[in-house]
């Protein structure tokens, strides 16, 4: 079976726009939460949100595509950029039916969405753009990318919203092995808008907060819920042997593992899903629990979630049986972009040997069980990652991330072709 | 390679609710299209529409699903019962994390959200939307992926879950993506399909800016005319179709009905354009023929094909280039037909109403007609089995779908006994 | 329908650059009159938003047919400032 390794990054988030910018501030454990500036937030009850800074659109997207993409999208043809610049690849020596593209989306383009609501219902259906049939939608990011890198080979949508950056990543591997030797994958997320924001609200999981440093605590004790963020990660994701053949200047890492299940309807009695998505993550990469260095925690910031990932991940791994980490405490949650984030996040913390903090929860509730790396980055020289997510909805996720420097383009021997052996 | 079969059918559309309904519909030629009565339409240009006629408590929702459920979600909830129901599947005996669930949608729960959007705007008055009216339900509709949870509760699933949101290939790329867990060994059931509720001004506004919809308002069941030379653009449909998808050897084992096998998918992107169409279909085309590579299946098999055949001239042109690309000679004897002059265009839903109405097809081995055909376009000189059903036994059909951001999307069923 | 208000070409390639933006290697401020939209960069998605644009800023009614037939700025700026029926078209 072929591998699918990550070639490239393109990283936008509110404590760093590009990847070394982002990586930067992740182990100094700059924060990019702040009091909401895009709109006048003072009338909410959450006025919090990890925005991103110095993006100006202008640099990084055509002038033809400026009117018809949303911010959201603009992030992403920034930020696909970018990681296809870093996998070095010339896209126009690769087949075309050959490239894909899968991104994960969650509210789709909001403020775009919101102004033509606006246009229709204050001024009259004539006022309506041309464009609002897909700059709002929630395929846009990977259509414009495929159209920008005439890239024409299987692509796709996910949406579990918070878990989609994992799931889109799984997908993308899915393609690799079915033989398309690159997926620009990921995600990018923006809805800081009004109509972005009213929706939150009303789930209840934003926290009310106005200090920066204390309004989004995973795992601690004072969890409030959790600070919403712009941003997130696109990822280029090749077949191992293709990305050697073209000499791909670096492999960040292996997708070794990935899983996904659902949690059961409300009230069924039985146990939450994410734990049996890392086992089957866990599973699908022929690891055991021992063999795991860092776990990345989706860290919602709600005491009901923290603890059932907790359990999750001590029952899994033994009481404090591994470093625990939630670097978005300094990006806040960013849905779709999120875990896509957590992703390259990983791969830089492998590619490094550190393990970066996460913020603002020095002391984590001791009943949790868990080794929460704290204040600062810890040398362990991690070589392999689990990844966790969780959408709105009871949507679980698991990816297995390993370094491949002692074999960094080799096509494995491994013969299984199934990612969740039937039992 | 594992294979997949279809073994539960559930439909919710214009003309009917259930999947006795959705096929008498198909084979009379009639269409569902009328005058849209859900909002006044007359500022609009095109103000036809296929409507349900659903009655969610008639449906069988109880009045907390009511309550929580934006009309896609009902849609998507009612048909995927149907489905499992139809299927005889027991799934209290199955593992429930080899139960995953696949949803298509296009623009999710938009009819919820515009109407919200109405009371938390003051009818559109303020940019910053009042959250004092916001009902509890909002961020449920705000990410639609909350459809394919409903879902996965319907059959106890807590295997992988997704909505797959690719514009309107959403549907067949939702039942393309369920085969694909089920082939790879993530999963042995999965509940597939698509839903989608988008008859709303925001959705009218949208359609009426790009001309897409027709302006052929006067007869309202004639509004849809694909392959005819005086259609105008497509006309708007909603509803929902779920289907069982179980994994071959276990179907048979359990005795169950399989109305077809779904032999091959294949998705591509045209890289062109976020809503135009090149007449050559090239890229169509190489996803038909990846398609019926991976069937194992020669295009001289194929016995129907089910066009996208939205009702747009650029289509109309688009998918017949791909099908001769594609099939060669063949394109000229094999019966072609748009289920959408009946039942509109239901935008990420109607790919997998589709696929149901061609493992019909299969089962009975009637294909339904393209209503409205009276004058081919001069253009187009394949055969579109105008007006009425034809009697024709078919093993062999693909279905094809065009959709928003260039995505191209072609899948082929095969009788029951084909591959056997 | 018109203001009445005569639409000049700066107007015009302002609209075309809020609307639609401007295609690399085209300078909307060199000699554009005669040169067509399609060569501008602009298809027929771009050229729906930017009448739309028209339209609403100048109240004209411009019919889908005689707009077809437009496919430069000199023949859409004799169409505006026609109010919507070109002399002689018809």
């Amino acid at each position: 079976m072929t591998r699918a390794v990550v070639t490239g990054l393109g990283v936008a988030a509110p404590n760093g726009l590009g990847t070394e910018a982002f990586w930067k501030a992740t182990l100094a454990g700059r924060t990019g939460l702040a009091p909401l500036t895009r709109f006048d937030a003072t009338q909410y009850p959450s006025v919090l949100a990890g925005e991103i800074k110095g993006f100006v659109a202008e640099e990084h997207v055509p002038s033809r595509l400026m009117p018809q993409t949303d911010h959201m999208t603009r992030i992403a043809l920034a930020a696909a950029d970018w990681a296809i610049g870093d996998a070095g690849a010339d896209l126009r020596r690769l087949p075309e039916y050959g490239m894909g593209v899968v991104t994960a989306a969650s509210g789709g383009a909001v403020e775009f969405g919101q102004r033509e609501l606006e246009n229709l219902w204050s001024k009259g259906r004539e006022h309506v753009s041309a464009y609002q049939s897909f700059a709002w939608f929630y395929a846009v990011n990977t259509g414009q990318i495929s159209i920008r890198h005439k890239m024409r080979g299987p692509s796709g949508v996910l949406l579990t919203e918070q878990a989609g950056g994992i799931d889109a990543l799984g997908h993308a591997r899915r393609h690799i092995r079915k033989g398309i030797p690159l997926v620009v994958s990921g995600g990018v997320d923006a809805a800081l808008c009004p109509w972005g924001w009213v929706p939150q609200i009303a789930s209840g999981l934003m926290s009310t907060a106005r200090d920066p440093d204390r309004a989004y605590l995973p795992f601690s004790a004072d969890a409030r819920g959790y600070v919403v963020g712009e941003g997130g990660a696109v990822i280029v994701v090749e077949d191992a042997a293709s990305a050697r053949e073209r000499g791909a200047p670096r492999v960040y890492g292996e997708i070794a593992g990935y899983a996904a299940t659902m949690d059961p309807a409300p009230g069924s009695g039985r146990p939450p899903g994410l734990r049996r998505a890392a086992e089957n993550a866990l599973a699908d990469a022929r690891l055991t629990p021992r063999d795991i260095d860092v776990v990345f925690a989706d860290g919602a910031g709600v005491l009901a979630l923290d603890r059932a990932e907790a359990d999750a991940i001590s029952g899994l791994f033994g009481p404090r049986g591994v470093p625990v980490t939630v670097p978005k405490t300094m990006t806040g949650r960013l849905l779709a972009g999120g875990a896509a984030l957590d992703v390259a996040t990983a791969l830089l913390a492998l590619r490094d040997g550190v393990i970066p903090p996460t913020v603002n929860v020095p002391d984590p509730a001791p009943d949790y069980g868990l080794d929460l790396v704290t204040d600062r980055p810890r040398d362990t020289a991690p070589r392999s990652a689990l990844v966790l997510a969780r959408g709105y909805g009871g949507f679980n996720a698991a990816l297995v991330l390993r370094r491949t420097d002692d074999r960094p383009y080799d096509t494995d021997e491994r013969t299984t072709a199934c990612p969740q052996a039937p039992r | 390679m594992r294979r997949v079969a279809v073994t539960g059918l559930g439909t919710v559309a214009p003309g009917g609710i259930g999947v006795k309904e959705y096929w008498e519909l198909l084979t009379s030629g009639r269409s569902a299209t009328r005058t849209i009565s859900f909002f006044d339409p007359s500022p609009f240009r095109s103000r036809v529409a296929a409507e349900c006629d659903f009655d969610p408590v008639a449906a069988g929702l109880t009045p907390q699903e009511i309550r929580r459920l934006d009309r896609a979600a009902q849609f998507a909830v009612v048909s995927a019962r149907e489905a499992l129901a139809d299927s005889g599947l027991d799934v209290a005996r199955l593992a429930p994390d080899r139960i995953g669930t696949s949803i298509g949608s296009a623009v999710g729960c938009t009819t919820s959200l515009e109407r919200e959007y109405v009371v938390v705007s003051d009818g559109g008055r303020t940019w910053n939307v009042d959250h004092r009216y916001a009902v509890p339900e909002l961020y449920r509709h705000f990410v639609p992926n909350t459809m394919a949870a409903e879902v996965a509760w319907v059959a106890g699933a807590e295997g992988p879950a997704a909505v797959i949101s690719t514009g309107c290939t959403s549907g067949l790329d939702a039942v393309g993506h369920a085969v694909e867990l089920i082939r790879e060994g993530s999963v042995d059931v999965m509940m597939a399909g698509a839903t989608e509720a988008p008859i709303s001004p925001i959705t009218s506004a949208c359609f009426d800016a790009i001309h897409a919809t027709t302006p052929h308002n006067d007869e309202p069941e004639r509004a849809c005319r694909p392959f005819d030379r005086s259609r105008g653009g497509l006309v708007l449909g909603e509803g929902a179709a779920v289907m069982v998808l179980e994994e071959w050897e276990s179907a048979r084992r359990r005795g169950a009905h399989v109305y077809a096998e779904i032999a091959g998918f294949a998705a591509r992107c045209n890289a062109y354009h976020m809503t135009g169409l090149k007449p050559d279909g090239r890229e169509m085309a190489e996803a038909i023929d990846a398609a019926l590579q991976e069937a194992g299946l020669p295009p001289e098999s194929i016995g129907y094909v089910n066009a996208h055949g939205s009702g747009t001239r650029m289509n109309d042109r688009h998918e017949t280039g791909a099908f001769k690309r594609s099939l060669g000679d063949h394109a000229y004897a094999v019966p072609i037909s748009s289920i959408k002059s009946m039942i509109g265009h239901s935008l990420g839903a109607i790919g997998a109403l589709e696929v149901v109405a061609c493992a019909l097809a299969i089962e009975h081995g009637v294909l339904p007609p393209t209503a409205n055909l009276h004058e081919p376009d001069p253009e187009l000189d394949l055969d579109y089995i105008p007006l009425t059903a034809r009697r024709q036994q078919t093993d062999v059909v693909l279905s094809v779908g065009s959709g928003f951001g260039g995505f191209q999307s072609a899948m082929l069923l095969t009788g029951p006994e084909v591959r056997s | 329908m018109s203001t009445g208000a005569t639409v000049t070409l700066t107007d015009l390639t302002r609209m075309l650059r809020e609307s639609a933006g401007e295609e690399e290697g085209v300078d909307l401020d060199g000699d554009v009159l005669d040169v067509s939209f399609d060569d501008l960069g602009y298809d027929s998605l771009a050229m729906l938003e930017v009448i739309g644009q028209v339209q609403r800023e100048y109240g004209v009614r411009l019919p889908d047919e005689t707009v077809a037939d437009a496919d430069t700025p000199r023949a859409l700026l004799a169409l505006i400032n026609a109010g919507g029926d070109l002399p002689g078209a018809g």
